[in-house]
């Protein structure tokens, strides 16, 4: 049996049943990532012989009857923005090559508390910024579907090495869909929580009030797994929210009747590719047939979230990533005159092209003169985009739509056009701006063979009910893997 | 309607970015920038007078730490990714003439 | 020549006396070698997030509300961008928006009467790291020690037209803020500094002329000297047909000049916005009520009571009300001996003149007031003559000694012994035998020379009322 075809929570079962040690587990990881590693480069580091060796530790604690959590002794990848300890951790930047962080992220700390082994961090647009982790400082990663496609993105290292089963799980960050769109790029399901659940301390940030760290994996199950440990309040991130419940899995349910889904018309219009508005539609009657009632209605102002979303995430962008200036950490230019000739050449070659515009347009709508019409202005519409939500979610318990309006597009088709490739966002980005959980599912596949992914999105703080109509539709189809995961079956 | 990026607004930019662009980045911003203020432009389509804005999704207040001392000496590791340093203090070129 | 009038107004920085800085747990303590005060946060390691210390706000709120402020009910933080190696994260978080306080003012009293100054507003902020420039390797070295340390800045009206009205309100300030003990407020240490932001008008004018920012005022005289200079500077600049810029300017009290902090790479355009990784502080009616039933006695209160309760002068109450150590020092030490006057003269005369000698603020003080109450004591009852008493101060002053055990360890008690001091009285008189005779002879004066010399020979331990009262007696009895 290939081990990485196993779900983790499978896995973590056979772990714990000691049909399988931690050990083979991480081996047959890294096995599969030196099938895999040279064509897709879903990984930015791989760190063998600190997984072997914690592998080792964890076996200990398992046997020892110290670790129960379902997740123990299952290797994880952990996308490259969140700080671990003594693991290199970069943002796929130049700018933080050589930074080799003293301390770990909050989510991954609660992921090691409870076993996990971390096997990598894997590869992403840099500082998150992008669609389809092309603008990696470290090399495109490639679709494991079809490696002449994006894996989506900025967690596309993330996705990319979930589907291809280089890991059992992976963690994502999304700050406008970077966990939904790869995911449904690569057929695997990702997960974003409620803005506040899993803390967002020792992730390198990019959109600080859009940044959300949450699961990417082969299931809904996984992801409830990964959810329920890597979720916690904490007191070092101020916006953390103390929820009253932290056992996602306990929503594992296949039932949605009476579950109220509604589907914003205004998802279903020009720039949707029809095979994924055929497989999206398709899927909502599936859920109709299981008893859920389903009815189209008008979300509104969707066509403004993207804009809105590109003036504060890029202004938030322009002040955060202020501090890579090569005084403290990470690179600084070799050859300079002064202190301000050193930030500007230190900047300039540290940081790529998508990085820059970011940073440009980010300081210019906060510049004087032009904060109110620019910043302000997308505030008051951020306000506007939740209150419709809200509007929403007093008849819906569920909004269904796509992940994103195409499947994944072909290696650098994208990056020519910025605008075109933030429209790729379209779906998801809304649901940033308002702090909801959203979910993609795959729901087919269009006639390249490449996955589609069905977005449902719940509530705040209604992760449960999002996790229950997510399992009950995954339980009408069955999970499909790509042909580079199978090279060592 | 169409936003005009002029050298001395990329400069500008520059300067407060602390970025340093060539002369074909340049030019490049600037289009890439007065692109993405038209398409931003497309807000002012919306009416929100009277709506506040919303910093923050959810209304939570008045998040604290109390007044303790819990950090010890950690300069060893803030200082372990310095590019430069010496005493013990982040090395830079001269910020005084 | 026209007549010109200056308008200043003034943003004063406090840190505040927190024992943890403003939003990680690190310690604000002075010293310590460079970065050992210092965490992934105060440093800007990435992925850090700000706490905000709950101290900070009360501290903020009570400055604001001893000054009169409106406390602001929803506060939030912003961030200010810029950048420079001692702000880590190249953006300080400060409050432009919705500072905690606005709309206050303190009453000051100078030569030319009573006056308020209005207070435009006060906001909480973080301090930056700090710079030493290394001339041998040609490069600056960056301590964060003091990066995160709390700071509210009060940003005054334009309300000053002098150096003593700016004196007197920074001296209020002060005054304020330590009876508060939201800070010790010392301008030498960097704990209060002052920027002074001055234009001229000619006479009578309506509009208000272009400022100048002067910084770096690390004392009173400092300021009293750059607003001097500045005035002098800008008078000059206008009479001469020039026109005064508005920049901000570096103060050198050693050239007694300041000189333009300008840079090309400094735009000055700091693209403040809400700060996303804090919640908003709200601050409700109960809040408010519990911050100011907690508020100190202020000094006018104290005096009135220091007059009214212990019979003092009101020179006296002035004085010790001046600083809060005093004041506390002489509260507490008067709890224990029951000595009003006596406690003030020992700190109105000695412990002034010590200070004085020293160079040193009454903050400074480390002598408890158990030690000073034993000190009276002694001195009181005689058990020490005034001039030991003295002697002994100035160890307690200095080392915080227990007055007992040093005079008894010292020897340095009164010698009470008649038959002793007789014996060496005698002893005085047969060698001094000019100095009898002057005395005799009606020239009383030379009495204070026979004291002396029995004062020396009983090693400074006599009683001088008793050495007068029996040298006497000797010298008349022929």
């Amino acid at each position: 049996m290939n081990l990485m075809s196993l779900t983790a929570v499978q896995l973590g079962r056979e772990i714990k049943e000691k049909e399988v040690s931690v050990t083979e587990a991480v081996e047959a990881a890294l096995k599969q990532i030196d099938a895999n590693e040279a064509e897709l480069n879903c990984y930015v580091t791989v760190d063998r012989d600190g997984a072997l060796k914690r592998a080792a530790e964890v076996q200990k604690l398992i046997d020892e009857g110290a670790l129960k959590n379902p997740l123990a002794g299952v290797p994880v990848a952990v996308k490259d923005n969140m700080c671990t300890k003594g693991l290199l951790t970069t943002c796929s930047s130049k700018i933080l090559g050589n930074f080799v962080p003293t301390y770990t992220s909050e989510a991954v700390l609660n992921l090691e508390k409870a076993g996990a082994v971390i096997i990598g961090k894997t590869n992403m647009d840099e500082f998150a910024m992008g669609s389809t982790t092309e603008t990696s400082a470290f090399g495109v990663t490639r679709n494991p579907w079809n490696k002449e496609h994006v894996p989506g993105g900025s967690s596309g290292g993330s996705a990319a090495a979930v589907a291809a089963e280089e890991c059992s799980y992976a963690l994502g960050s999304d700050t406008g869909g970077s966990i939904r769109q790869p995911s449904s790029f690569c057929g695997v399901t990702g997960m974003k929580p409620t803005y506040g659940t899993i803390s967002r301390y020792g992730l390198i940030a990019y959109g600080s009030s859009l940044d959300q760290i949450g699961p990417v994996a082969k299931d809904v199950t996984d992801c409830a797994a990964v959810l329920s440990t890597a979720a916690s309040y904490d007191p070092k991130d101020s916006t953390s929210i103390k929820r009253d419940d932290y056992d996602f899995m306990s929503a594992l349910v296949d039932d949605v009747k009476g579950l109220k889904i509604g589907i914003p018309r205004d998802y279903f219009g020009d720039g949707l590719d029809s095979e994924v508005k055929e497989a999206v539609l398709a899927a909502a009657k599936k859920l109709e047939e299981q008893g859920a009632v389903v009815e189209e209605f008008d979300l509104s102002l969707v066509e403004y979230a993207i804009p809105a979303y590109y003036v504060i995430a890029s202004a938030e962008a322009s002040s955060n990533l202020a501090r890579f200036d090569g005084v403290k950490y990470g690179y600084r230019a070799k050859e300079f005159e002064g202190l301000h000739h050193m930030y500007k050449k230190t900047r300039s070659e540290g940081f790529g092209a998508e990085v820059k515009r970011r940073i440009m347009l980010g300081s210019f709508v906060l510049s004087s003169g032009y904060y109110d019409a620019y910043y302000l202005k997308a505030l008051r519409t951020k306000a506007l985009i939740k209150q419709a939500f809200d509007k929403a979610f007093e008849k819906y318990d569920i909004i269904l739509g796509p992940a994103a309006p195409t499947t994944a597009p072909r290696l650098g088709e994208s990056l020519s056009d910025p605008i075109k490739m933030y429209l790729g966002d379209i779906y998801t980005i809304s649901v940033n701006l308002a702090g909801l959980p959203g979910i993609s599912v795959p729901c087919g596949t269009d006639s390249k063979g490449l996955p589609i992914g069905l977005q449902l999105i719940g509530n705040c703080f209604a992760e449960k009910t999002l996790i229950r109509a997510a399992y009950s539709f995954e339980q009408t189809r069955s999970y499909a893997r790509c042909e580079a995961a199978k090279k060592m079956d | 309607m169409a936003n005009v990026i002029t050298d001395e607004i990329i400069d500008y930019v520059g300067i407060l970015a602390k970025l340093e662009l060539s002369s074909e980045e340049k030019e490049q911003a600037k289009k890439d920038m007065a692109n993405m203020l038209d398409y931003i432009d497309r807000l002012n389509e919306l009416d929100t007078a009277g709506v506040e804005p919303m910093s923050h999704v959810f209304p939570v207040n008045n998040v604290f730490r109390e007044d303790v001392v819990v950090n010890g000496d950690d300069s060893e590791h803030i200082l372990a990714n310095a590019p430069e340093s010496k005493d013990s203090s982040f090395m830079v070129p001269k910020t005084v003439e | 020549m026209k007549q010109y009038e200056t308008v200043i107004g003034l943003e004063v920085h406090v840190e505040l006396a927190t024992k943890t800085k403003i939003f990680c747990s690190c310690s604000t303590a002075f010293g310590g070698a460079p970065n050992t005060h210092t965490c992934p946060v105060c440093t800007g390691m990435p992925g850090s997030l700000p706490v905000l210390n709950k101290q900070v706000v009360e501290y903020a709120m009570a400055v604001g509300l001893a000054t009169n402020c409106e406390i602001t009910r929803k506060n939030i933080f912003d961030r200010k961008n810029y950048f420079y190696p001692d702000n880590p994260q190249n953006y300080q978080i400060s409050q432009l928006y919705h500072p905690i306080c606005t709309n206050g003012g303190v009453e000051i009293e100078t030569a030319e009467g009573k006056k308020t100054i209005g207070i435009h507003e006060i906001h909480m902020e973080e301090d930056a790291g700090k710079l030493i420039h290394d001339d041998w390797e040609d490069c600056s070295l960056v301590d964060f020690n003091r990066s995160g340390v709390p700071l509210i800045e009060i940003v005054s009206e334009p309300d000053m037209r002098s150096a003593d009205e700016v004196i007197a309100y920074l001296d209020k300030l002060r005054m304020i803020i330590q009876y508060l003990g939201a800070s010790d407020c010392k301008l030498q240490e960097g704990s209060m500094r002052a920027d002074v932001n001055l234009s001229v008008r000619e006479a009578g004018a309506s509009e208000y002329g272009t400022r100048t920012e002067t910084k770096n005022l690390n004392s009173f005289k400092a300021i009293a000297r750059a607003i001097e200079a500045e005035r002098e500077r800008q008078i000059d600049l206008i009479e001469s047909g020039k026109q005064v810029v508005q920049e901000t300017r570096r103060w050198d009290d050693n050239k007694e000049y300041s000189y333009a902090m300008r840079s090309k790479e400094d735009a000055q355009d700091y693209r403040y916005f809400p700060e996303p990784d804090l919640v908003p502080v709200v601050i409700d009616d109960a809040w408010i009520e519990r911050v100011k039933a907690a508020q100190p006695e202020f000094r006018e209160e104290k005096k009135a009571r220091y007059i009214a309760e212990f019979g003092l002068p009101e020179y006296d109450a002035d004085i010790l009300t001046g600083s809060k150590k005093m004041a506390s020092l002489f509260e507490e030490t008067t709890a224990i001996c029951k000595k009003p006057k006596k406690v003030s003269n020992w700190l109105m005369v000695e412990t002034m003149r010590l200070l004085k000698e020293k160079e040193m603020e009454p903050e400074d003080l480390t002598f408890s007031p158990e030690n000073l109450a034993k000190l009276i004591e002694l001195a009181d009852s005689g058990a020490i003559n005034s001039s030991v008493a003295k002697e002994v101060f100035e160890v307690v002053f200095g080392k915080n000694i227990d007055p007992d055990k040093y005079v008894e360890e010292n020897g340095l008690k009164t010698v009470h012994d008649e038959g002793a001091l007789r014996a060496v009285i005698e002893e005085v008189i047969a060698n001094n035998p000019q100095s009898v005779a002057d005395y005799r002879n009606g020239k009383e004066k030379a009495i204070g020379f026979l004291v002396g010399q029995t004062m020396k020979a009983m090693k400074g331990k006599a009683d001088p009322g008793m050495i007068n009262k029996v040298l006497k007696e000797y010298l008349l009895k022929d």
